[in-house]
């Protein structure tokens, strides 16, 4: 088990350096730079000029990569232009955020997709079956942009049982020790806090929580209908175990492999930041921040942003590798 | 795995304690309440010699003050922490401003002479890092350079104390920049105790990394209606509290939370649901919706210019860019400019209280003159000149921006629509170009790729030079910007060189009327219009004065119940 975790890590580091001169040779392909995505209509060609020198991009780009690495090798990202802040500490204010909303749209998804893709297999060709078929196609097509202006019409603006942006209400000027705005209100007893968190947690979470679980009721009922069908699960039935044994431990248990897999993808692909919800939601995520450092060429953000967060995708697809020694033992790692 | 994580839970807990200051309620003071605005960025940077953009000026605004500012609710020059307008000498190159007696920055340390000199002072001699452009734009556009950059001539020469308030400002030029320039935000004066306690000039860092000072991100020290209480980056707010020894009349407010939402739909449905009580760069399209749901719209007086740029395409290497030649011919750019329906954009594209542009700046500033060629709306005219010119079915390459809105150009797609069609009937052949704004659309423009492009400005403080002096001066290489084809018009140049350097007021603004008629007979883009943005507030929010440089000054407003 060790061997393959220390594995999986060291082939991270092909990974990552293979990821960061593709990244570097990216950016500087981009129209424009960031001497006039910083000064915008008012740069003048001198201005820009000297932007450019200071930056050092002038220099050859295989200067300017080995001044990169040798930066990152020590875990210095550069600075981000946009604000003057050093990338490392603008990605970790970020990150609690993504991760909070990241965790509440998964479990949204599995709480709801789990059981309601396994009804429908069992009441397969029922109303229920079709039914959580079209709504499963109408959550993956719907725009999340759509979504979310119609849950916040209804459920902050009409209704306003829910608050409709931002990660907490700024008048309670709470405590933030770790930036995990939900467990500081637990860590600093500030309960109204941490209540506050989480109510602003439920839309933005819902709106990006809506395509994962489309999908995990689909890939559930496919894999449940795969499974009732095997032979293991009739002769479990004709040896006369109970229903809920079956269920439970035959066809449940096995069904979970590939339900498994997507949820790991679906966080991993959450947690690099869902640029839409985070900027119609004005929740500080690390996934706006990336947006807006493309439009500003943000080059030292995009570079550590993207290359952190791919440790991350990693990591999380590790975590489900071993997840399926839990739930399977015959691909239990040696 | 799960008791390792408790344990992790239980050791924070032990040291993670509230630090929340609760209320004390000694019902001395009245109380104020609490305004939400909210603003479509954060701020950048709290010091404002390093400030630029709208959303931090908003802030620094409340903080902060400088020599001069501006009326309220108009672009007219004011004396701020000065008692006065200064006194200037005949040459126009010294500047004497008497300062106010009575005030006290933040921090409790005395504002005066000398606090004004060390300002300006530091701003001349930045170095390293913060002479980058991106850091001090401000100080280089108006000022020039620095004491160590003797090939960047330097229009500002010293300031003296000569008595405890009142400094003597001297210039090296004569400049019509100074001292309008002193209202913006950029030159507001900080505490000199504060700027050296917190190493305010240490923006360290190499080139290609600059970070910007305590005094910059936590410890802004001004003589402001307001001071900073909290800036709270990861949940997109900045609280800002009352200033109880503020000099003049003590804001109403107890704090003012400037909270970010980028974006606009967000901003009013929040407006909508009662967690803001207001919002800048309302979207033309939702006044009236605004307006019939109980909400204030104010728009303030335009301060900007919409223009379509031409390009004549005599920098060297335009041809090979593919420009089209024929805009080189003034008989062609006017019948652009006749072609040009400024009416109908008017009152199909922009909000109430927009207006056709004759030049190339708003009638409030000083040099505005009705007495230019005004191009009216005459599709036949422009055939006809096109006739002349031979250049009937000319192809022009006509770049618009996507996904931005500015305050002069709420929707640039549907502007080029009309535009488009405008001179198609006048027997042009269109090639639409779109682009990212930023940079992709602005690198494109600014290097002279379009033969026609729709571009704006607003304007930074009331001064002439500001609007046709950025956009039609001499630029580097001694020619005019590449936007309009690079021109080498030395007859304008001359006129610019003379209006800038003029030091009596009244005879300057005769020299800028003089250009304005200049510029537009020469015509290197068709002024389209000038339009009015509006901010928008709850109905029991009282007292906010829209500002035509957005400069509003948030010490007056109140909230009634």
């Amino acid at each position: 088990m060790l061997r393959f975790i220390a594995r999986r890590l060291l082939q991270l580091i092909p990974i990552l350096f293979g990821l960061s001169i593709l990244l570097f040779v990216w950016l500087r392909q981009l129209p424009g730079g960031p001497g006039r995505a910083l000064l915008g209509e008012r740069a003048t060609a001198e201005q820009i000029e000297a932007i450019n020198e200071q930056l050092g991009l002038n220099d050859s780009i295989f200067v300017q990569y080995w001044r990169f690495l040798s930066r990152v090798l020590q875990f210095n990202f550069g600075t981000s232009i946009q604000t003057g802040r050093p990338v490392t500490t603008e990605f970790f204010q970020r990150f609690p955020g993504t991760v909070e909303l990241t965790l509440f749209a998964i479990a949204f998804a599995i709480i709801l997709g789990i059981p309601l893709g396994y009804l429908a297999a069992r009441r397969h060709g029922s109303f229920l079956d079709s039914a959580s078929v079209v709504a499963s196609l109408l959550g993956v097509t719907i725009p999340v942009f759509f979504l979310a202006y119609l849950l916040r019409f209804g459920f902050a603006v009409e209704l306003g049982w829910l608050p409709g942006s931002g990660r907490q209400d700024v008048r309670l000027d709470a405590t933030h020790p770790t930036g995990f705005f939900v467990l500081d209100g637990v860590l600093t007893r500030e309960y109204d806090a941490a209540l506050d968190a989480f109510l602003h947690l439920v839309l933005p979470g819902i709106a990006l929580g809506t395509i994962p679980l489309a999908i995990i009721v689909r890939i559930t009922r496919a894999s449940v209908l795969d499974v009732i069908n095997e032979d293991y699960v009739r002769t479990a039935e004709s040896k006369g175990l109970a229903t809920s044994t079956i269920r439970r431990r035959h066809i449940l248990r096995n069904a979970m492999l590939p339900v498994a897999t997507t949820i790991g993808l679906q966080t991993g692909l959450l947690l690099s930041g869902a640029v839409l919800t985070e900027t119609v939601f004005a929740f500080g995520g690390v996934g706006s921040f990336i947006a807006d450092a493309i439009g500003q060429r943000d080059y030292a953000v995009l570079q550590g942003f993207i290359l952190i967060l791919a440790v991350v995708y990693v990591l999380v697809n590790l975590l489900v590798d071993i997840s399926y020694g839990l739930i399977d033992p015959r691909v239990r790692v040696r | 795995m799960l008791a390792t994580g408790l344990v992790a839970v239980l050791a924070a807990s032990a040291c993670a304690e509230s630090d929340r200051e609760e209320p004390t309620g000694d019902g001395d003071t009245p109380s104020g309440g609490t305004l939400i605005f909210g603003a479509a960025g954060d701020p950048k940077v709290l010091d404002p010699a390093f400030a630029s953009d709208g959303e931090t000026f908003r802030v620094l605004r409340q903080i902060y003050e400088g020599l001069l500012t501006t009326e309220p609710g108009s672009a007219n020059l004011v004396p701020g922490l000065a008692s006065d307008l200064p006194e200037v000498s005949e040459d126009g190159l010294t500047y004497t401003f008497p300062l106010r007696e009575d005030v006290v920055f933040h921090d409790g340390t005395d504002f005066n002479a000398e606090a004004v000199c060390f300002n300006f002072d530091r701003w001349l001699n930045f170095s390293g890092t913060a002479q980058n452009p991106g850091v001090t734009p401000y100080w280089q556009d108006v000022f020039g350079g620095f004491a160590d950059t003797p090939d960047t001539p330097n229009i500002y020469n010293s300031c003296e104390a000569t008595d405890e308030f009142t400094a003597e400002i001297t210039m090296n030029v004569v400049t019509s920049r100074f001292p309008a320039a002193l209202s913006l935000p950029s030159f507001s004066i900080s505490s000199p105790a504060a700027l050296e306690e917190f190493e305010a000039d240490n923006v360290t860092g190499s080139g290609d990394a600059p970070t910007y000072p305590e005094y910059a991100m936590e410890h802004p020290t001004g003589t402001g209606p307001f001071k900073l209480d909290n800036w709270d980056l990861a949940n997109g707010a900045i609280t800002i509290v009352r200033n109880d020894d503020y000099w003049g009349e003590t804001a109403i407010l107890d704090e003012i939370i400037f909270r970010t939402i980028p974006d606009g739909n967000t901003r009013k449905q929040e407006l909508e649901a009662g967690e803001i009580d207001g919002y800048d760069l309302v979207a033309p399209g939702d006044y009236t919706d605004l307006e019939d749901n109980g909400f204030d719209v104010l728009p303030r007086d335009a301060f900007n210019i919409l223009y379509l740029g031409m390009n004549q395409g005599a920098w060297e290497g335009a041809a090979a860019a593919g420009i089209n030649p024929a805009l080189a011919d003034i008989r062609v750019r006017q019948a652009i400019a006749h072609a040009v329906d400024k009416e109908s954009i008017v009152s199909s594209q922009l909000p109430d209280g927009a207006e056709a542009a004759i030049e190339f700046m708003p009638p409030t500033v000083d040099g505005w003159t009705e007495d230019v060629t005004v191009y009216d709306y005459d599709p036949e005219r422009a055939r006809q000149l096109l006739e002349d010119a031979d250049a009937v079915g000319t192809t022009l390459k006509f770049y618009y921006p996507t996904d931005v809105s500015r305050p002069y150009m709420p929707d640039p797609g549907a502007i080029f629509e009309v535009i488009s069609q405008n001179l198609q009937d006048a027997g042009f052949a269109i090639e639409p170009v779109a682009l990212t704004w930023n940079p992709d659309y602005l690198e494109a423009t600014a290097n002279g790729l379009a033969d026609i492009h729709l571009l704006g400005w607003t304007g930074d403080y009331n001064d002439a030079y500001n609007f046709i002096g950025t956009f039609f001066d001499a630029k580097a290489g001694g020619i005019g910007k590449l936007d309009f084809g690079g021109y080498n018009n030395e007859e304008l140049f001359t006129a610019f060189a003379e209006a800038d350097s003029e030091p009596d007021p009244a005879v300057r603004t005769g020299l800028y009327e003089a250009l304005n008629a200049q510029i537009m007979d020469f015509l290197p883009a068709v002024p389209v219009s000038h339009s009015p943005p509006a901010l928008v507030v709850a109905d029991n929010v009282e007292g906010l004065v829209p500002s035509p440089l957005t400069s509003e000054d948030f010490s007056t407003v109140s909230l009634t119940s």
